[in-house]
């Protein structure tokens, strides 16, 4: 079995041929500003609702990237997506207008890498040649499924985190160039019994150690970074202080998501960025190009989501938290 | 991991931010007084042009108040008013009428009928629920003790 | 100096409330519920009153005094019509002020769009 540990070793190739980003206005201000394909707007992007905006984002981004690359349906075999609304909305909205064969998937947060995750595995069992991998959020339709009205007046708690308005869509493929996905690592759900819906790095902290761990003691690589989704600054620091009371120290080169995508002082927002499209927009710029420039020849890329329901949490639930690792080497 | 339900609670607390009380206490205070002093004009004003006692211009305060409220939040500025003041724009009468507002508005394009009216009492039927039975047992315990 | 009066009571209503939030970090409904409550508390044992003569709208505008409202017109309306007085003495009372929220509420909500927030 093409596994070890926990672990699922991707023996052909699976190369990252291309990327296309999305982002909304405020991300457009951030730190990555120049990096992003595209930088829409307003929030509704010339449609009626902010859930019809959030697909729109999704079907222009693969239609860009399919254009870039003069890929037309016949050479796609699978279209992988999902995202953080009811029924992944956004996601088979857009896979209805772009007419792929569709596999929609919820993994929250970690979305970008259980897509990608999956694709690889299915290119390498010589199930597809060419995979598209998905994902978006939108930040006025989730605060307005999971939390509060956004004219209420009231105030934000300093540990929560900014849904990030973003989509990426990712092409893997069999062959051509690239940086190559080496390493897949699905992980579990870990629940420490977080239940405040405002503090969800605190939440998926654990979830995102647990998986690093797995994945670094299955394989043994030593990463030249290691990049979390949407833990932000709550998170990242716990996830440090677990490494670092191990005896196996990854501060000097672990980096998250939330923190890049956002001015974290300049910005106001609190934790730092969260949601599907934050770990999809920071990899498919930044990390995707710092692949590309060799500036990291080893990628550790872990998308971290929070798989709690609104019902549940009322019910008393706690948040449970999951991390998807993908191993990429140039 | 050695970290397990018990023990993790203590490395939350010590990662996760603290709100900024005093500050956000101070600009409730600010906040919060303004909106009632408001709310004494505006009663004072009706007492003075109708000739009507404090008791009765008070629910014409609250209706005014209401209003301005509904409109602030229509415009987008109440939430705008609500990140500074915090609590002080919570707790006056003009909360009330936001969080009916809020939703209403949010709910829009799910339609008139059953996004913007169902969505009239999403935050504040709570409110009537528990007050209208305080309300009724306030009112039966009176009967039966004075 | 009522209007010393109402900024200062009215400020340090709001004050408690702030504190519920910050220590309990629940959301606005539970402040509003919690507020309304007690308020409808306070009417009942007359102590309300009190808060009122000094703070005039300071404490009649914040959800404290809706909730007194309530109690109060309870109260007057059970006296004169026991059981069914009881039952709808507040809802009369504070009828105004709910109506007002509802109509209004809903034509702003039919006139204005939500605003994204960036």
């Amino acid at each position: 079995m093409k596994k070890t540990g926990k672990t699922y070793i991707i023996k052909d190739d699976v190369v990252i041929r291309d990327t296309y980003t999305i982002v909304g206005k405020k991300e457009g201000q951030g730190p990555l500003k120049d990096k992003f394909d595209m930088v829409i707007e307003d929030d509704l992007w010339g449609e009626d609702t902010w859930e019809k905006c959030e697909l729109k984002m999704q079907k222009i981004a693969v239609e860009n990237l399919k254009n870039k690359n003069s890929l037309i349906n016949e050479n796609i075999d699978l279209l992988i997506s999902g995202d953080l609304l009811n029924q992944i909305t956004s996601s088979s909205f857009a896979a209805r207008a772009l007419e792929l064969p569709y596999i929609g998937v919820y993994g929250a947060c970690s979305t970008m890498t259980l897509t990608m995750g999956l694709g690889a595995m299915i290119i390498d069992g010589g199930f597809a040649e060419n995979v598209i991998c998905v994902t978006s959020s939108h930040f006025c339709s989730a605060e307005r499924q999971y939390r509060l009205p956004l004219e209420m007046g009231g105030q934000r708690h300093m540990s929560a985190q900014w849904t990030v308005t973003g989509a990426a869509a990712v092409w893997l493929s069999k062959s051509g160039k690239g940086p190559k996905i080496k390493h897949v690592t699905f992980g579990k759900i870990v629940d420490l019994g977080v239940k405040d819906a405002n503090n969800m790095g605190a939440a998926m902290a654990p979830a995102a150690y647990d998986s690093l761990n797995q994945h670094l003691q299955d394989t043994g690589i030593d990463y030249d970074l290691i990049v979390t989704g949407d833990l932000g600054t709550v998170g990242k620091g716990i996830v440090n202080k677990m490494f670092n009371e191990d005896n196996k120290s990854i501060e000097s080169k672990y980096d998250d998501c939330g923190t890049i995508i956002f001015d974290i002082n300049k910005q106001d927002v609190h934790a730092g960025g969260s949601g599907c499209g934050c770990s999809a927009a920071v990899f498919g710029s930044f990390l995707y190009k710092k692949l590309l420039n060799n500036e990291i020849k080893k990628l550790l890329f872990t998308a971290t989501g929070a798989l709690h329901s609104p019902t549940a949490n009322l019910q008393g639930e706690s948040i449970p938290g999951i991390a998807h690792c993908l191993g990429i080497e140039v | 991991m050695k970290y397990n339900k018990d023990n993790y609670k203590q490395v939350v607390d010590e990662f996760t931010p603290k709100n900024k009380m005093l500050k956000n206490c101070v600009m409730a205070f600010i906040f919060g007084g303004a909106i009632c002093l408001v709310g004494e004009i505006i009663n004072d004003s009706f007492v003075a042009w109708l000739g009507i006692s404090d008791e009765e211009a008070s629910p014409m305060t609250a209706v005014v108040l209401i209003g301005i409220s509904a409109l602030l939040t229509g415009l987008g500025w109440y939430d705008k008013l609500g990140k500074i003041g915090g609590a002080g724009t919570v707790v006056p009468i003009t909360g009330f009428a936001n969080s009916v507002v809020s939703p209403a508005l949010e709910f829009k394009r799910e339609g008139l009928i059953l996004g913007t009216a169902a969505n009239i009492f999403k935050l504040a039927g709570p409110v009537l629920v528990f007050g209208y039975f305080s309300s009724f047992i306030a009112g039966l315990l009176s009967m039966l003790f004075k | 100096m009522n209007y010393l009066m109402s900024f200062v009571i009215g400020g340090l209503i709001c004050v408690v409330g702030q504190i519920i939030i910050d220590t309990f970090k629940k959301n606005n409904a539970y402040l509003l519920v919690f507020f309304v409550v007690t308020g409808a508390i306070l009417g009942f044992f007359g102590v309300y009153d009190k808060l009122v003569e000094i703070g005039h709208s300071g404490a009649t505008v914040p959800l404290l005094g809706f909730g007194n409202s309530l109690a109060k017109g309870a109260m007057e309306e059970a006296a004169n019509k026991g059981f069914m007085g009881a039952l709808s003495g507040g809802v009369i009372k504070t009828a105004p002020g709910v109506a007002a929220a509802l109509l209004f509420g809903y034509i702003v909500a039919v006139i204005f769009n939500p605003h994204g927030d960036k």
